[in-house]
């Protein structure tokens, strides 16, 4: 509890690198119940003053990165309903998304072939990718479509696991959510953002 | 199939365990016996770990300084916090 510590002993380089490392995945997460970034940036300047306001309350039942986000969700659903957009998911809700394989059935052999399940068509080799095209400005654009078209729980999870860095374990604390179930949404996830990423590089 | 054995089908499904650790010690040692026979699903999991590496530099977002400057001045205002002894 070092963090919470520096926190309540007016540490500001442990307040700011708190607020810094947080930013994206909360402005990603912010965005998806309120519709523009500007008002996804009121909301998560809300949510901070909130943090400060209730650190002295704050008991330790949750871990502090889950109760700051907690106070995030309040906030954006609060924000979401004054400006009436529908809030259609929960993050306990799957979506009920049909079970999708992570790869397109046909790239594998069929079941009557001497090697059922085995490649027909076999991922392509990325060894040889020069890392400035797997990371430039471009590629990112094509990850950000891909997370866009998710179900919002597969993007809360992929969105904390992947871009903020949380374990899964901090991921079920916070969505209330069980290992299976998070590992379904994070697997799914994945692949699908796996797929976009390799047909947008095959072309 | 051989009993014990997975497919490039299955081991693209259960990728996600074994990146998080959470395979049985069978299992695990199933998904790496295939993996060092098959160059695809080698290929399959170095896509994964680029598709992770790449999601992972998203992370990076520079916070508006108008926002740093009030949140600084929030949390100076408030010092000192009561009831944190």
């Amino acid at each position: 509890m070092w963090l919470l510590d520096a926190l309540r002993s007016g540490d500001e380089g442990a307040f700011l690198s708190l607020v810094t490392m947080h930013y994206a995945a909360m402005l990603r997460l912010a965005q998806m119940y309120v519709g523009t970034r500007a008002v996804a940036e009121e909301v998560i300047q809300e949510t901070w003053l909130g943090v400060l306001q209730g650190l002295s309350r704050f008991e330790g039942r949750s871990s502090l990165k889950t109760w700051i986000f907690r106070i995030l969700l309040n906030r954006a659903r609060t924000r979401a309903q004054r400006e009436q957009r529908t809030i259609p998911f929960s993050a306990l809700v799957t979506g009920g998304e049909p079970n999708k394989p992570a790869v397109e059935p046909d790239a594998f052999r069929p079941p009557e072939d001497q090697y059922p399940g085995g490649w027909l068509t076999p991922p392509a080799a990325w060894d040889g990718l020069p890392e400035e095209r797997l990371l430039s400005q471009e590629t990112r654009q094509h990850i950000e479509g891909a997370l866009t078209t998710l179900p919002p729980a597969q993007r809360e999870v992929i969105t904390l696991r992947d871009i903020d860095g949380w374990s899964s374990g901090e991921v079920c604390e916070y969505l209330g959510i069980s290992e299976a179930n998070q590992r379904v949404l994070l697997h799914r996830a994945r692949s699908r953002v796996r797929r976009a990423l390799a047909s947008y590089l095959a072309e | 199939m051989v009993e014990g054995n997975i497919t490039c089908k299955e081991l693209v499904e259960v990728i996600t365990s074994y990146l998080d650790d959470a395979l049985s010690p069978e299992e695990r040692e199933r998904f790496e016996r295939h993996l060092a026979l098959c160059p695809g699903c080698r290929a399959y999991l170095v896509q994964m770990r680029a598709t992770l590496r790449l999601l992972g530099t998203l992370s990076a977002e520079s916070l508006p300084e108008t926002m740093q400057r009030e949140l600084l001045a929030a949390f100076r205002g408030l010092r000192p916090f009561s009831g944190s002894s």
